[in-house]
């Protein structure tokens, strides 16, 4: 079997050494009758690589690649480039087979990787610190939400969320808040230009904890951060701002310069790829380097060694449960570290020049997308503002429409009836976003396919 | 004045109706180089042997416990600057909160300088 | 033991009161292969950048067909939101990022490099088909939300990879969403917890030992439980009577470790399992350490109602450094209603399905008969797909036999040095019989003012990745060695000569074990500066006229 070294002559070796007769001795505090008797019902013996490798890809090319269809999918995950050089570098068995940097001494590839990557984030959003990554970007929102309870120190519960959060994250918050004391106070999506950010801004009171809103909005559309930030700072309640797509941010402004107080996001599409949704990469940022020791996860931070020599360790780690235990901020362990080298790698290579160009390229596909489609007869464009992402109102069921053209390889988008079932007033909604992946000639494939279907 | 000590390394200097509360000397000495120190809100009202603040060393975090029921009314806002005061100074400098005391009966049972000297040298 | 270097090849022949690292400081501060590196920040320029965007340049290739050239920009529709400041990212040419990032990834230890005996952490070697595998563009390159008929392979390798685990562990479900361990344990918990209030029965405590990882309390208190302790016995084992004792209306479950953090089977864990379900509470064991038993020991035989598994200890998805991992939980059956949404089921037809909050109900009761009672949603998405495509490679190259050789090899290793160390160290549970997956020592019996900690730090000089230290919590100066079984018989005779040379140290009392290590990138980091006043992000230097910055001074 390749994957262990031990031979039966080794085996009987190392058998001596311990003193017993054979392995089975080895498990006798393991009580009879909870020992299997023979192999697991079912599964094959041992298998070659070759015969492995032709199983999976069976079951790959059952799959419809993103690559192989004109393709429109966001709402929270989006296809970019992913330079090659991203996954040359996380293979690295350096990188690859280490494990959390717990030994300084001998992890400091990985710690300064973690430091830098945390200063990038926190750029990113407009932040004094980034922590060293959770698991996705609707785990770090739930997280923020907990994170502002322990602000107030529980004496706040009420939860505002903004009807226009991506429903998946909103899920989460509520799965979440039923097992602690928060009373999540959300409200229905509305399909309306502009988001309605004085219907939110009076759902806030004094026993608002946090305020929950998505920039862009699970629409597309952008939000007055600083408006709703000004309201809730009036009524001693924080803003957590989320964001699902950082490549926005090399357009539009950081949350954290609009007064956002903890900023969490998704930050897959920098040098992570679509993986049918994980494993993805949670970013959390806070602005106020007070609010430091209530962040959840791991941080690393700049030391010296007993030489005097710059250095990096795992820092505050009293917040975390292996230390604190039934008291920590978060029973997080494992986070998305391979990710955030991905992430980090990605960034490094487009530097603030790439990212504003790719973040340029990408509004402007969109612009021309949405001009198009807009055109379409019997379909028209929602949003007064968007990034690389809008949505398109259609006359006739979206979802309906999204599987038929499967069959044409075009992917058309999210169809809102699949994020919001049950909630008619949605189907018409189709999420359509663009990244510099999307050519023209795939927007005029789609907008000649809905102008086939919608005829 | 007069000081008092707790079997949880506390102690506690009682002027008239106010007590200042630290950590000992032999608790900072266990504990290593402190390296933050979260105190409880003035206006908080905290009872005998709940958890009042945290003391955290690099890889500890320990609960400080209020040795006396009351209201804490001023904390010693040096320590966020500089929780090194635990270490250097722990029985003066280094105090982490004045509190109301609500009920002197609660004093009786605390050890005294020698007492707790000698509770100490038999850990 | 046996001789292992019989050869008596030593690399070199070390000169009194001169080795080569502590030959003349170099100009560079680099030393040879160990070379510095300056952070990303120091080095790059926001005016830099390692892509070329394709409508950024002119090509003009006869024959090949190229995209149309950009239309002239639409005005923005970015609502008045331009960032207009300066962000502050640098960026570096393609060539500087390999560079910068190889040059890092020489100052990690890694599976690749060696042995990594961190008990409770499985570090196995991670086979590369795995990661071929995840890379194909059927697993890589599809959307979560893509229409599900595009996507029925990947739901089939989530499936698959369910009944893999289901069968393996002998229990009746499993929620494939959790992300990792600990979000796994929270999956679990928040099961006992629906199952309780869907019969009425609110209870408060959970029963967490004190061996326990610190994820079990920390999950069971953000759940909203109360924690209370679970004595142990002389062996180290679970105290059942005093278990029993305390079992009544107000306990909602166990979180029990099998095998434990001491490296120990629990033996009656039937019986505990027993004695929780009569008194009306669940069984949460944690399965961290799963890799022990694969193939040999099904938890479902023994009354465990849930469990995690971490498929970046036992079915070898890297750790990546932290990450990412992934933790399904299997559920016995009257915990499987209440599992998260969504979730994947094959019906008779043999078609794969992916039920997520919309058809939930309709699914459940045509294929189920009734309702379900989902607690609701842990993630946006289904799950570590990217983990899945690799823990199912792993569990179809092991197979059957395999698998179970895992485990045996995976015993007998630890075993093996457990019974070639306890001589020189103390080993607290040495006595309760043969350990499982890992071997516990403590620093008994080491001179006055050396530590455990010493001693791991001049593990790093003799070339390994120290074990886990210090954990559990129960036994003092502990020092917790899983060799895991892809270490070959020849790989753990040198690391057993090599802690033994540095346990005989700590015993006598070497001083120089205080400043080990010597040899690694970095010496001891001062952790209680770093923890005093946090540098958690790089901010451009304000150095006052001619002081030199840490990189002019050449990293020293």
């Amino acid at each position: 079997m390749r994957y262990l070294p031990l031979n039966d002559a080794d085996r009987s070796a190392m058998l001596d050494k311990i003193g017993a007769p054979d392995v089975d001795a080895l498990f006798v505090d393991v009580p009879e009758e909870a020992r299997l008797s023979g192999p697991i019902d079912g599964l094959p013996m041992h298998a070659s690589e070759m015969a492995v490798e032709k199983h999976m890809r069976r079951l790959s090319k059952k799959n419809l690649a993103a690559a192989d269809a004109a393709f429109f999918l966001g709402a929270g995950a989006y296809r970019h480039h992913v330079p090659a050089s991203v996954d040359h570098i996380i293979q690295r068995g350096e990188f690859l087979t280490a494990y959390t940097p717990y030994q300084p001494e001998i992890a400091q590839g990985t710690l300064q990787m973690l430091f830098e990557f945390q200063s990038q984030v926190a750029r990113l959003y407009g932040c004094a610190v980034a922590n060293a990554s959770m698991y996705d970007g609707s785990t770090a929102c739930w997280e923020a939400v907990a994170m502002a309870s322990r602000v107030a120190r529980g004496k706040k519960r009420k939860v505002v969320l903004s009807g226009a959060l991506h429903p998946h994250y909103a899920e989460v918050v509520r799965t979440m808040a039923k097992f602690t004391e928060d009373e999540i106070a959300g409200a229905p999506p509305s399909l309306t230009a502009k988001p309605d950010d004085d219907g939110l801004i009076a759902r806030i009171d004094e026993s608002t904890s946090c305020v929950v809103v998505q920039y862009p909005d699970i629409f597309g559309r952008l939000p007055d951060l600083e408006k709703i930030a000004e309201a809730a700072h009036d009524k001693g309640a924080l803003l957590i701002a989320v964001n699902t797509e950082p490549v926005a941010l090399g357009a539009i402004k950081s949350p954290g310069e609009l007064g956002a107080d903890i900023v969490v996001g998704e930050g897959q599409s920098i040098g992570v790829g679509l993986q049918f949704g994980g494993p993805y990469l949670g970013l959390f940022a806070v602005r106020d380097p007070k609010h430091v020791r209530m962040m959840p996860g791991r941080l690393c931070g700049e030391t010296v060694d007993a030489e005097g020599k710059r250095g990096f360790v795992l820092t505050l780690s009293t917040r975390e449960q292996h230390i604190r235990r039934e008291k920590a901020t978060s029973n997080i362990c494992t986070n998305s570290g391979l990710c955030a080298l991905a992430f980090s790698v990605h960034m490094t290579l487009l530097g603030e020049k790439g990212l504003r160009s790719l973040a340029t390229e990408n509004h402007r596909l969109a612009c021309i997308a949405a001009e198009r489609l807009g055109k379409v007869s019997g379909a028209k464009v929602l949003n007064e503002s968007f990034f690389n992402e809008f949505t398109l109102l259609i006359e006739g069921d979206a979802r309906k429409i999204v599987r038929d053209l499967t069959s044409q390889d075009v992917l058309a988008g999210v169809a809102l009836g699949r994020l919001f079932p049950g909630n008619d007033a949605l189907g018409k909604g189709l999420l359509v976003a663009v990244t510099e992946t999307t050519t023209e000639e795939d927007i005029e494939t789609l907008a000649s396919a809905l102008e086939e279907v919608l005829a | 004045m007069a000081r008092y000590f707790t079997d949880e390394h506390e102690w506690i200097d009682l002027e008239g109706e106010t007590a200042t509360v630290g950590i000992t000397d032999f608790a900072q000495g266990q504990l290593g180089d402190i390296v933050f120190v979260e105190l409880p809100d003035v206006g908080a009202v905290v009872e005998k042997g709940k958890d009042a603040a945290v003391v955290e060393s690099v890889k500890a975090a320990s609960d400080v416990y209020a040795p006396l029921s009351g209201e804490v009314v001023e904390v010693n806002e040096a320590l966020e600057d500089d929780p090194a005061l635990v270490n250097s100074s722990p029985e003066d400098d280094g105090w982490f909160f004045k509190m109301t005391v609500s009920d002197k009966a609660e004093l009786e049972g605390l050890m005294d300088d020698k007492a707790y000297k000698s509770f100490c040298d038999g850990l | 033991m046996s001789t292992p270097n019989a050869s008596g090849w030593k690399p070199g022949t070390p000169v009194e009161g001169h080795n080569a690292m502590s030959g003349p400081d170099t100009a560079t501060g680099n030393r040879a292969l160990l070379l510095e590196e300056p952070l990303l920040f120091e080095i790059g320029s926001t005016e830099t950048t390692g892509v070329d965007f394709e409508f950024a340049a002119k090509l003009d290739l006869a024959g090949v067909e190229q995209p149309s050239p950009p239309k002239s920009a639409p005005a923005s529709r970015l609502g008045g939101f331009e960032r207009t400041d300066a962000i502050g990212l640098p960026g570096l040419t393609e060539p500087e990022t390999v560079r910068h990032y190889t040059r890092l990834s020489r100052q990690n230890y890694a599976i690749d490099l060696g042995l990594f005996p961190l008990g409770s952490c499985t570090m196995k070697h991670n086979p590369r088909l795995n990661e071929k595998v995840a890379r194909m563009p059927g697993f890589a390159d599809v959307h979560p939300l893509q229409p599900v008929d595009t996507v029925r392979g990947a739901l089939e390798v989530a499936n698959e990879l369910a009944h893999w685990l289901i069968k393996l562990t002998g229990m009746h479900s499993v929620a494939m969403s959790p992300k990792a361990g600990a979000h796994g344990e929270l999956c679990g918990i928040l099961c006992i917890r629906a199952a309780l209030e869907a019969r009425g029965d609110a209870r408060k405590v959970i029963l967490v030992p004190e061996s326990a990882h610190g994820t079990n309390p920390a999950t069971a208190a953000f759940a909203g439980y109360e924690i209370e302790d679970i004595p142990a016995n002389a062996d180290g084992r679970v105290d059942l009577d005093a278990l029993k004792g305390r079992l009544g209306p107000d306990v909602a479950g166990v979180m029990i470790t099998n095998p434990s953090t001491l490296g120990l089977f629990e033996r009656d864990l039937k019986a505990i399992s027993d004695a929780v379900h009569d008194a009306g509470g669940f069984v949460y064991c944690d399965g961290a350490n799963f890799n022990a038993i694969v193939g040999k020991v099904r938890p479902g035989d023994l009354g465990v109602d849930a469990m995690h598994i971490n498929l970046h200890k036992t079915f070898s998805t890297p750790h990546g450094g932290g990450g990412p991992g992934s933790g399904p939980v299997v559920l016995s059956e009257a915990l499987a209603p209440f599992m998260p949404l969504p979730y994947t089921a094959r019906t008779e037809d043999g078609v794969v399905h992916l039920v997520e909050e919309e058809d939930a109900e309709a699914f459940a009761q045509e294929h189920f008969g009734r309702q379900l009672a989902h607690f609701g949603r842990m993630t946006a998405f289904h799950g570590q797909m990217g983990m899945f495509t690799r823990a199912l490679a792993y569990i179809l190259s092991h197979g059957a036999d395999g698998l179970k050789q895992v485990a045996e090899d995976a015993v007998l290793n630890a075993n093996y040095v457990l019974r070639s160390l306890e001589d020189v160290l103390d080993a607290p549970f040495g006595h309760s019989g043969p350990c499982m997956h890992e071997a516990l020592f403590s620093d008994k019996g080491f001179a006055e003012g050396v530590s455990t900690l010493d001693l791991a730090k001049a593990l790093i000089d003799e070339g390994y990745h120290p074990m886990t230290m210090y954990f559990p919590l129960v036994v003092h100066g502990a020092m917790l060695i899983e060799p895991t079984e892809t270490e070959s018989k020849a790989a753990l005779d040198q690391f057993i000569m090599a802690l033994r040379s540095v346990a005989e140290r700590a015993k006598t009392g070497d001083e120089s074990l205080k400043t080990a290590p010597y040899y690694a990138p970095r010496r001891r980091l001062d952790e209680t500066l770093a923890a005093r006043k946090p540098v958690l992000a790089w901010e451009e230097p304000n150095p006052p006229a001619g002081t030199p910055t840490l990189s002019e001074q050449g990293g020293r």
